[in-house]
């Protein structure tokens, strides 16, 4: 085997050939840190997506099941999913009383609307119609005033409870509760603002919603759809998949679905959702670094001709080397060595690129971070390159004849 | 036993399919240990195929070649690399030093190649460039040196293993005749402490400073002598003093 010895030899010639040729390896090593700069921003990227998307699709709630009649990714069965029964009140209220696993059951429904305060109005706000429980449901919580209340849904009482950009529109100096607003052309009191809760998935805002009781908005308003949805929180994460039996047994008789039909509605779930976005992200991933990875690759050849140049170049060495009695694995690893630290040079090069670029990201584009395993990946990687450009000219190096590489002029 | 033993060594060369190139033919010779040798002939006489046989950087088509007694005409690249590592002490025309490294460094890389640790090699190195007069020029680069200490820098180089041959191909032939006279007088200085010479040369006058001249014609052993009227340089030191 090659000792240390030779390995320091070869790793001391290797970077003596770097300085002393050192516009050509830098040139050389553009192409590896425009490979690395790109695959770790890829990397940085999609981790940024991964990020967004786990902090929308916490509102949806890991223990919120939802029954609606279109189930949330659908196939080219669109069609089927249309015709069925839509899903209704009562309905719901079958569940509110015979689950054993609910806590907390809300029936929801919405339509876009536009609400206003003396001169002062929002366009394009969501007007969902629900009861008590919505605000659990979704994880949001009350910053002024109070939700509604189990009374006011029974009673249909004309009161609102507004979202944070929406109360922000309508009173830019506070003093909201007890206002009347008009919602569709519809006086409703004021009765809480919610907490401000961000975007969902980056597409519209939370904050831009009002909600009433759901019998008030029967009385009003149109919904895109005339069925309504069903959020039903679950009292243990653990239990989701006996609890989704249980509403599967219940919407089936309340329904009445023959035996042996196959359900009429969906029972939606954020894994749901986590599992389809998993799997596109999985594709995206695969696409955006096979993509970038050309430019690697791209750079890997770079790296592989100037190997080749520099081994032609250096035949006589070679030749020297083999007459004072190198064997060719240390010739063959010199020249691997030369490589390799070629494009570990490149690939730190353009860590230190990508790095800031990821903060950029991060501040103008969306939250992300390089991820630590994308820095251990981004050097890994710029070494195999450089191992694998080096191989082929360091073989041609490792295999020439010693009489014809001193001859060589 | 002789330290060399060639027989019926040829080494042919396919040109083209058609065509073959016999460099020797049926070459068999003998030198002892501490012989001081010259091989002569003019160019295209095959004294280069042979001394490449020799330095075990190639291996003949056919024949025997036994070197310290070991038979070495069909060893493996590594086992040769081996053999020139620990056995041969080269001397170039050209010098052959690597230009980027210095005179040190130069003289270091056989031992490098044969496993000797650090400090031994510095130690042996720096003795080996005493020996031939340029301890004031270890950080040397060869392009600051001028050709006679380049190829005392070589010649460092090839004792620096204590090797049982030196072999020298022309080593006076890029140099001026001053300077050529130190070569040689340094050579017969190695030659005096023991060690075992040959010399490639086409020129009379130099070979003339060896023991025993091979002449060698179209591949073959034209004369094998014994120089009678040897001339022997003044002294290396003295050389050196001038």
């Amino acid at each position: 085997m090659i000792t240390l010895t030779e390995i320091r030899e070869d790793l001391f010639m290797a970077l003596q050939s770097l300085r002393s040729n050192l516009m050509r390896s830098t040139l050389t090593t553009l192409g590896i840190v425009i490979g690395i700069v790109s695959v770790t921003l890829m990397g940085t990227a999609i981790e940024g997506l991964n990020r967004a998307f786990m902090t929308s699709i916490a509102y949806i709630g890991a223990d919120v099941l939802y029954i609606q009649k279109f189930p949330w990714v659908v196939g080219e069965e669109w069609w089927r999913y249309r015709n069925r029964k839509d899903i209704t009140l009562s309905e719901e209220k079958a569940i509110e009383e015979q689950s054993t696993y609910a806590v907390a059951v809300a029936p929801f429904t919405g339509s876009m609307a536009t609400v206003k305060y003396e001169d002062q109005s929002a366009t394009g706000v969501v007007v969902v119609g629900s009861n008590q429980n919505y605000a659990l449901l979704q994880g949001a919580s009350v910053a002024e005033g109070r939700f509604l209340t189990e009374a006011e849904v029974a009673g249909a009482r004309p009161v609102v409870v507004l979202g944070s950009e929406v109360a922000q529109k309508l009173f830019p100096r506070g003093g909201s509760l007890g206002k009347l607003v008009k919602v569709g052309g519809h006086s409703f009191r004021v009765v809480g603002v919610l907490e401000k809760m961000g975007n969902f998935l980056g597409l519209f805002s939370l904050d831009t919603r009002v909600v009433i009781p759901i019998s008030q908005y029967f009385q009003h308003f149109k919904s895109y759809h005339s069925s309504i949805d069903i959020g039903v929180k679950i009292r243990d994460v653990n239990n989701l998949e006996d609890a989704r039996e249980e509403l599967r047994g219940i919407m089936r008789k309340v329904r009445h679905v023959p035996p042996g039909a196959p359900d009429d509605f969906a029972i939606n779930q954020q894994e749901l959702l986590i599992n389809t976005f998993n799997s596109i992200g999985v594709i995206i991933a695969a696409v955006g670094l096979f993509i970038t990875g050309l430019a690697l690759t791209v750079g890997g050849i770079g790296i592989m001709n100037i190997m080749f140049v520099s081994v032609t170049e250096r035949t006589r060495e070679i030749g020297i080397r083999k007459a004072l009695g190198a064997r060719r694995i240390t010739i063959l690893v010199q020249f691997l060595i030369e490589s390799a630290a070629i494009c570990l040079f490149g690939g730190l090069i353009g860590l230190a690129i990508a790095f800031p670029m990821s903060i950029l990201i991060d501040k103008w584009v969306l939250p992300t971070a390089m991820p630590v395993s994308i820095v251990v990946v981004a050097i890994f990687v710029s070494l195999a390159v450089g191992i694998i450009s080096g191989l082929l000219p360091a073989y041609r190096a490792s295999k020439l004849d010693p009489v014809e590489a001193l001859r060589y002029e | 036993m002789p330290l060399i033993r060639l027989q019926n060594i040829s080494k042919i060369y396919n040109v083209n399919e058609a065509e073959e190139v016999h460099a020797l033919r049926n070459i068999t010779v003998e030198i002892d240990r501490n012989e001081y040798v010259a091989v002569m002939g003019p160019s295209g006489s095959g004294k280069s195929t042979l001394m490449n046989i020799v330095g075990c950087l190639d291996t003949p088509t056919s024949g025997l070649y036994e070197f310290n007694g070991v038979n070495v005409s069909q060893m493996s690249d590594n086992e040769l690399a081996r053999i020139r590592n620990k056995e041969i002490g080269f001397v170039f025309q050209t010098f052959n030093l690597l230009p980027r490294s210095d005179a040190l460094h130069n003289v270091e890389l056989p031992l490098i190649y044969g496993g000797v640790p650090a400090a031994e090699r510095r130690r042996r190195a720096l003795h080996a460039l005493e020996q031939v007069g340029l301890a004031d020029r270890i950080h040397h680069k060869p392009n600051e040196l001028s050709g006679g200490q380049r190829q005392r820098v070589a010649i460092a180089r090839a004792l620096v293993t204590e090797p049982s041959l030196i072999l020298a191909d022309e080593p006076t032939g890029n140099l001026d005749t001053k300077t050529g006279d130190e070569i040689m007088a340094l050579f017969e200085l190695i030659h005096e402490k023991g060690n075992t010479i040959i010399l490639v040369t086409h020129e009379e006058y130099i070979a003339e400073h060896a023991k025993r001249i091979i002449r060698i014609r179209d591949g073959m052993i034209e004369h094998d002598e014994r120089v009678s009227n040897r001339k022997v340089l003044n002294s290396y030191s003295e050389t050196t003093a001038l």
